[in-house]
This record gives structure tokens, C-alpha cells and sequence, in this order.
């Protein structure tokens, strides 16, 4: 119960994170699309990073269940 | 919560496999395929630069031989406009020498000739004088067989023969 | 090429052919009947000792499982047992070699006595001792299978490459780009041109073994659908292999970046130095959870969905659980590339950082 709790509560966090840095990504795509290459690489490093961190909250979760 | 814990046999398994998979396409994939497309990318740039430079010797050539072209062709035109200014040049001066020899030639004919009328007219005085001379001295002896007669003759002729 | 293939499809009709062994299996059903979809997923997204192929209700009502049985290598007290893991026949038979009785236990071996009395706890959890178990599991022979796949799509395209260089064509045409993608826009960008040679290899391999890994869990039927690259030992051996090539050839400067931030006072360094010290183990870390709970999320959505037709026993539901299936394939196979990127891509950065003697922080 609580678990399920807290992995709704990681998602919340988890998507919200993301989608911030798809929201940054996309507005600075949109300024400077010469170095849009770069851009996405980075995009996708900072949302692996933001995921990372809701994965290891999603095993801990897990593990303490 | 068996999900979340590594089976051990399958770690080394799949260890083993990776490292013996990795080695594998290392030596039979990796190497001679990235070796490859280096050698392919050099030669495609080489090739590339030197058909540019190809291009560009190609490009110079043609300026050069256009360049060679224009200037015969503006050699030729200074060279043809030359040789008319000289053909009218040349011509000009004939025509100037011509005159000027003709206008020459007819002053000293004009000079021979009025020289030639003057002697002529003097020579004429010389022998009408000469005939004069004789013809007085045929008639003298004629007519002066009178002394008397002679006399008026030569008075007569004296009052003809003016001298003017 | 061809032949090639045919060799294999041959070689799997024979094993299938001579192994295939149909048996009466009352045990996965719960004891109502019920279709239980927990279990079913489960069985699905681990780990087995036999490949499973097909099940099916026979004319006189027995259920029939056609699957490939694997070779079990059980290695306890210093010996080795291997057998077919047909010998367990699904979990009823003990399996005697010396003195040593074995027994499979929701697709665990188990050291029992000679009743093969297997002792639970009060959570349900045998509490019998487990031989060290080095079987060629499905998820073995399966990676195996995407090893040899690997071996067949590299080796005749490296051949291609011999002599002078020319048009690609062929298999070459198709692993083309996307080698040169992963040598520029991942390892040549994240490592540098100057060290990218020395890790060409592994990032390749890591990439495309993770790739072909998560498209054969795609495939729902037979030689498909294990979930490998959804396995928690799977990706943690690949995150200990980039963990170790980032910390053996981490330079000074890497070190000294951890354990002595430069420019930062030595109160500061206090809280630094352990933040840095985990960071070193929780990178690969979440390399290997990233990928297991990816891979193995889509596995249980996918599984879920369809499960939804049986759940709620009716027919008119599938076409919504079809629909919703091919959508979430369209997406799995996306996330099955983005994840093989991402893991090959963070490598590569992590390896990069410690290689490379200026830091761009």
C-alpha cells in the first residue's frame, strides 16, 4: 500500500524532472537549432541522470516493501 | 525480490560471454571494419581535394588560355590598326614626296624653259641683227650706189629701227 | 549468409525435435484454475531451465508444455553434475547424482534429501540449501543465440570491408551508419578522438549486445522473448565491466578530481569526498537498474496486457489489448534502442571523464 504510494510519488517527481529538461531541451533547440546535436546528447544525459535517481527510489521502494 | 537479485551463474555466463564477444568482434569486426572506413574516409577526402585541385588547375588553364586569346586578339587589333596608320602614313608621304618631286620637276622644266626662251629670243636678236646687218649691207650696196640716195637710206632706217 | 541460417533454424528443429517432451503439468495453475497473471508475468521475466516453446491443452484435456530442455551444471561440495534439466520433469522428480539429491523449486535448484521435501518458511521461501548453479539457463542460450546473430550480422560485413574501399553494399550498407554512428556521436564525442581507439571496441560491443538483447525480448515466440537484458545480472555485469574500464584507466586527475577537488577548501572536502566516493559506485549502479527496470518494465506491461484478456474472460476485450499492445511494441522497441544508447552513451561518458586529463565539468 505504501509502497504503491511511493512509487506514484517517484513518478510524479520522476516525470516532472524530466519533462523539465524536455521543456529547457526544446526551448533551446528552438533558439539555437545549429547545435541541436549537442543539445539532445545533453538532454539525454540530464534525463538518464533525473531517471536514475527515480529508479533508485523505485528499488529502495521496493526493497523496503 | 527475486528480480532484484542477481542470479550468480548467470553473471558469470554472461561475464565470460562478453568479454570472449567483445575480444571476437574486436579482432573479426571492429578493427578491420573502423580501419576500413578511416582508409575509405582518407581516400575520399584525398580524392576529393585533388579533384578540387584538378578543378583549380583546370580553371587556371582555361583563365590562362582565355588571358593568351584576349591579348593575341588585342595584339592583333593594336598590330592591324598599326599597320593601317602606317599604310596611310606611308601613303600620305608618297603622295607628299610625289608632289613635291613633280612640283620639282615642273619648276625646273619652267626654269629650263624660260631659260631656254630667253636664250632662244637672244639668239633670234643676235641673228635678226646679223641678218639685219646683212641685209642692210646687201642694200646698202645697192642702193647706196648714189651717195645721195645713200644718205636718205640710211636715215630712212635709222628712223625705222627704233630702239625700244 | 543463407546457409548460415539455415544451419541454425536446422539445428533448432533437431534440438527441438529430439528434446521436445510433452508432459502433464498440473502445478501453474493456482488452485482454483484461475488464470493468474502475477505468476505468469513472472515466470515470463525470469530466469528458466528450460525453454519453453508452447502449452497447450491436449484432446484428452492434459495440458502439454513443449519445451527445449538445457543443460543443468550444478557444482556443490567440489563436484560437478551437469544433466538435462528435462530430468527434473518440471519440478516432480529429484534428481539424485552421487550422494547429492537435487530438486527444481520455482526454477531453483534446491539440495533436498532423497524425498525431495522441500522446507518453507513462514513467508513461503524454501529455506533448503542451493548448489552453486552455473546452468545454461534460457537467458544463457538465449544471449548466446544474440551472440552468434552478432557474429553473423559483424563478421561477413567486416569481410565486405577487405580490399580496396568501395560502395557498401549488403548487410555492410545496414550496419554502415549505424557503427559510424555510435563511433562519432558516442564515443568519438564523449571520449575524444585521441583515446576513442582503445574503447571503440567495447562501447560497439556493449551497444549492439544490449540492442540485439532487447529486440530478441521483443519477439513473443520461441527463440524470442527471454528477458536477458531485463535481467538484474545481466545489467550488472555490463555496469561492473564499465566500472571497472573507468576506474583502471582513470588517470590522476580523475583521482585527484575525488579524493582532492582542487580548488575547493578542505572543510568542503570533508562532505565532498564521500558524495564523490559513492558516486563512483552509484554511476554504474544506476546504469544497471536503469536498464533492467526498463526492459523489464515493457516485458511486464506487454505481459500485462495481454493477460488482460484472460483476467477479464472475455474476447471483446482484445482488441483494446491488441491495440494496446502493438502500441506499447511500437514503444518498447524505441526504449530498446534509447536504453542500449543510453547505456552505451553514459559509458562512454563515465569513461571519458576518467580518461581524459583536462576536465570539462
Amino acid at each position: 500500500m505504501y509502497t504503491a504510494v511511493g512509487l506514484g510519488l517517484i513518478v510524479i517527481g520522476a516525470g516532472l524532472g524530466i519533462g523539465l529538461v524536455g521543456k529547457g531541451a526544446m526551448e533551446a533547440m528552438g533558439r539555437q537549432p545549429e547545435v541541436l546535436s549537442k543539445i539532445q546528447t545533453a538532454m539525454i544525459i540530464a534525463a538518464a541522470l533525473v531517471e536514475g535517481v527515480a529508479l533508485f527510489a523505485i528499488v529502495l521502494a521496493w526493497l523496503v516493501s | 525480490m527475486d528480480l532484484l537479485t542477481p542470479d550468480p551463474g548467470l553473471v558469470i555466463w554472461t561475464g565470460t560471454t562478453f568479454i570472449i564477444l567483445v575480444l571476437i568482434l574486436r579482432k573479426y569486426a571492429w578493427r578491420p571494419i573502423l580501419h576500413a572506413i578511416r582508409v575509405r574516409e582518407h581516400t575520399i577526402k584525398y580524392a576529393l581535394a585533388s579533384a578540387e585541385k584538378a578543378k583549380q588547375e583546370a580553371e587556371n588553364i582555361e583563365k590562362l588560355k582565355k588571358q593568351t586569346l584576349e591579348e593575341a586578339a588585342v595584339e592583333r587589333d593594336r598590330l592591324i590598326t598599326e599597320a593601317r596608320e602606317l599604310k596611310a602614313k606611308i601613303i600620305e608621304e608618297a603622295k607628299k614626296s610625289a608632289q613635291v618631286e613633280a612640283d620639282k620637276i615642273v619648276e625646273t622644266t619652267r626654269l629650263q624653259l624660260e631659260k631656254e626662251k630667253k636664250d632662244a629670243l637672244s639668239q633670234m636678236r643676235e641673228q635678226i641683227a646679223v641678218l639685219s646687218v646683212d641685209i642692210a649691207g646687201k642694200l646698202l650696196e645697192q642702193e647706196l650706189k648714189t651717195t645721195k640716195k645713200q644718205k636718205e637710206l640710211i636715215d630712212k632706217y635709222l628712223k625705222e629701227v627704233s630702239f625700244n | 549468409m543463407q546457409r548460415f541460417y539455415t544451419i541454425i533454424l536446422l539445428l533448432a528443429f533437431i534440438l527441438t525435435s529430439f528434446a521436445a517432451y510433452a508432459e502433464n503439468e498440473g502445478e501453474k495453475k493456482n488452485k482454483e484454475g484461475d488464470f493468474d497473471p502475477l505468476e505468469m508475468i513472472m515466470h515470463h521475466i525470469s530466469d528458466s531451465h528450460n525453454w519453453h516453446i508452447v502449452s497447450f491443452k491436449n484432446k484428452e484435456g492434459k495440458d502439454v508444455d513443449i519445451a527445449i530442455p538445457l543443460p543443468v551444471i550444478l557444482i556443490h561440495d567440489g563436484s560437478v553434475h551437469i544433466f538435462m534439466s528435462s530430468d527434473f520433469h518440471h519440478g516432480e522428480a529429484v534428481v539424485q547424482k552421487g550422494d547429492q539429491y537435487f530438486k527444481l523449486y520455482h526454477d531453483k535448484v534446491y539440495l533436498t534429501d532423497a524425498s525431495g521435501k522441500i522446507n518453507l518458511n513462514s513467508e513461503g521461501v524454501p529455506e533448503n540449501a542451493k548448489p552453486f548453479d552455473l546452468s545454461i539457463t534460457r537467458n544463457v542460450a538465449s544471449m548466446w543465440m544474440s551472440v552468434l546473430i552478432m557474429l553473423a550480422l559483424f563478421i561477413p560485413a567486416a569481410r565486405k570491408y577487405r580490399g580496396k574501399p568501395s560502395m557498401p553494399t549488403g548487410m555492410q550498407s545496414l550496419m554502415e551508419p549505424i557503427i559510424l554512428f555510435v563511433r562519432d556521436d558516442i564515443v568519438i564525442e564523449q571520449i575524444g578522438e585521441k583515446k576513442a581507439d582503445r574503447f571503440m571496441p567495447y562501447i560497439m560491443t556493449i551497444f549492439f549486445f544490449i540492442w540485439i538483447n532487447n529486440l530478441i525480448g521483443m519477439v513473443p515466440i520461441f527463440p524470442g522473448g527471454s528477458n536477458v537484458s531485463g535481467n538484474i545480472a545481466f545489467t550488472g555485469i555490463l555496469a561492473v565491466f564499465t566500472f571497472l574500464l573507468t576506474n583502471v584507466f582513470g588517470t590522476k586527475s580523475y583521482w585527484k578530481d575525488i579524493f582532492a577537488t582542487p580548488g575547493v577548501p578542505i572543510p568542503v572536502r570533508a562532505i565532498l569526498i564521500p558524495i564523490e566516493f559513492v558516486s563512483i559506485f552509484t554511476k554504474p549502479f544506476a546504469l544497471m537498474v536503469r536498464l533492467f527496470a526498463n526492459i523489464t518494465a515493457g516485458h511486464i506491461v506487454l505481459l500485462s496486457l495481454t493477460s488482460l484478456i484472460f483476467v477479464l474472460k472475455t474476447i471483446y476485450i482484445s482488441p483494446v489489448s491488441i491495440g494496446m499492445s502493438l502500441f506499447m511494441d511500437m514503444l518498447e522497441l524505441l526504449v530498446g534502442l534509447l536504453q542500449a544508447y543510453i547505456f552505451a552513451l553514459l559509458s562512454a561518458l563515465f569513461i571519458g571523464m576518467a580518461v581524459n586529463d583536462e576536465e570539462e565539468h
